[in-house]
């Protein structure tokens, strides 16, 4: 659904992603780990046209990314930090979105009805916490039941309730067939979520594996300690040589 | 498009910073004309307020604002809308708040108290900066990618436009001043667009003579109608080119 060919893509010297190519497929959830810094958000800004890569192909669908943005349609993007005009209730900003969106007609509100947006819609922007933004984006991202789902740390910020919520619609989601891009901090969030792991480190690509797979290399059932125990061992070493 | 400049529009029609904005230009409009007796003085030393407040205000707040939306703007472009048709919109929607707000807050009082054709010259002029300097403010957002450089540039945008160039102005023709300088002098004039709104507004006033160098150079060489044309369309250039400057630049901007 995804494919990603020798992508890189560097800022000054830095070089946020380096060579980097990766297939993602209906149906898959896929973590994206790693250190900060590491080109998880550049690899996501990517697929979504607004980090222009240097070299390398960025197809969806077999579209390629570069000439046409109609590809963001299938799309629902989820940002790391939701910061909306201030003056704007939050009913305008959905209203907003669906003008802009006229090709859709009927849209998904499981999230804005679970998260209590209705009962909050007259507020501005302004005037909500973090944690209340991030719903926002949330619902957005949902709002338009897009084939592919991108997420920047969408459980950062939510109480447990409404992290559970969202987690509940993602898996949701990718039961129905579609194909669902993490990043998080938090590994034990993606326990449930996860089919498939990309771990990225220095812009490069070090694995990308399925979850069961990485579980019974390693011996560990959670997540967190998987990784954990992969960053520790010789395991990305080795890898590299 | 229509979509998003409604919106911006509606979020900066509640925004503190352009009511204080339109308040301050009323308080200053009203008591500017109703102090001074003579018509003309009053609508100069309007046209002073006008010349230091709007370019400076324009800049700043559109670039503040413009950093500010870097967030919303992403989120808007991972819905399939063109990058060119979001930057355009943008401005659209920052350059029309600010241009109502100059008009409410300088329009209203000039027509209800001083109306002529010259308080007209003064109302377009002052709509030119306005849309001038936001468009020099979305070039200094396309260039710069950090908000506190961005900020910095536009402050000094500003002030080169509104004091420096006077001061490089005046040293130019010091020391030329054995030479015949008066059509190079021209061409160096439309290179400020603050200098350029003076002198649309004096050409409509008599006083343009007395007004020093510039105004009196160019009532000497065009005449107040092709002088008045002149300035209008250096004026449209200088919101053009930076628009398509910035367009161009932003189609390649990482986010």
């Amino acid at each position: 659904m995804i494919s990603v060919e020798n992508l890189t893509k560097s800022f000054g010297k830095f070089k946020a992603l380096d060579n980097i190519s990766l297939d993602f497929e209906r149906g898959n959830s896929i973590s994206l780990i790693g250190p900060n810094g590491s080109g998880k958000t550049t690899l996501i800004k990517s697929v979504l046209g607004l980090v222009i890569p240097e070299t390398g192909v960025i197809r969806i669908n077999n579209n390629e990314v570069k000439t046409n943005c109609a590809y963001r349609s299938q799309i629902g993007y989820m940002p790391q930090i939701g910061r909306y005009p201030e003056n704007m209730t939050i009913g305008q900003v959905i209203n907003m979105l669906k003008e802009i969106r006229k090709d859709r007609t009927s849209y998904d509100e499981e999230l804005i009805n679970g998260f209590g947006i209705p009962g909050i819609q007259n507020k501005t922007m302004r005037s909500l916490s973090g944690g209340t933004r991030q719903k926002v984006s949330a619902c957005l991202a949902f709002l338009f039941k897009p084939d592919i789902f991108i997420l920047d740390e969408p459980t950062a910020g939510l109480d447990p309730v409404s992290s559970e919520l969202l987690k509940g619609k993602i898996i949701k989601e990718r039961a129905n067939g579609k194909l669902i891009l993490i990043t998080s901090h938090v590994l034990s969030d993606l326990d449930d979520i996860t089919s498939h792991v990309v771990y990225l480190q220095d812009g490069k690509l070090m694995f990308y594996k399925e979850v069961g797979e990485l579980k019974k290399s390693t011996g560990e059932e959670k997540l967190n300690k998987v990784i954990a125990n992969i960053m520790q061992s010789d395991y990305l070493k080795n890898l590299v040589n | 498009m229509k979509t998003i400049i409604k919106y911006v529009l509606l979020d900066l029609l509640r925004n503190k910073t352009i009511l204080v904005y339109i308040f301050v230009l009323a308080v200053l409009a009203v008591s500017v004309l109703s102090m001074s007796g003579n018509s003309s003085k009053g609508l100069l030393s309007l046209l002073n307020i006008t010349l230091l407040f709007v370019p400076i205000i324009s800049i700043l707040f559109a670039t503040i604002y413009f950093f500010n939306s870097v967030e919303f703007i992403e989120l808007l472009l991972a819905q399939p809308i063109k990058r060119k048709t979001m930057i355009l919109a943008e401005y659209a929607g920052v350059a029309f708040a600010l241009s109502i707000a100059y008009l409410v807050g300088v329009g209203l009082p000039v027509i209800l108290l001083n109306y002529s054709v010259a308080s007209l010259t003064l109302l377009v002029s002052g709509l030119f900066l306005t849309l001038i300097f936001t468009a020099l403010a979305l070039l200094v957002f396309v260039l710069f990618k950090d908000k506190t450089k961005g900020i910095g540039a536009a402050i000094i945008t500003a002030l080169f436009f509104t004091l420096l160039f006077d001061g490089l102005l005046l040293s130019f023709i010091y020391s030329f001043s054995d030479y015949p300088i008066d059509e190079p002098l021209l061409g160096f004039i439309s290179l400020n667009p603050v200098d350029l709104a003076r002198i649309f507004v004096l050409l409509q006033l008599d006083v343009a003579v007395m007004m020093g160098y510039s105004g009196a150079l160019f009532k000497e060489f065009m005449g107040s109608v092709i002088g008045s044309i002149y300035t209008i369309a250096c004026m449209t250039l200088w919101i053009i080119i930076p628009m398509a400057v910035s367009v161009r630049k932003f189609k390649k901007k990482d986010l």
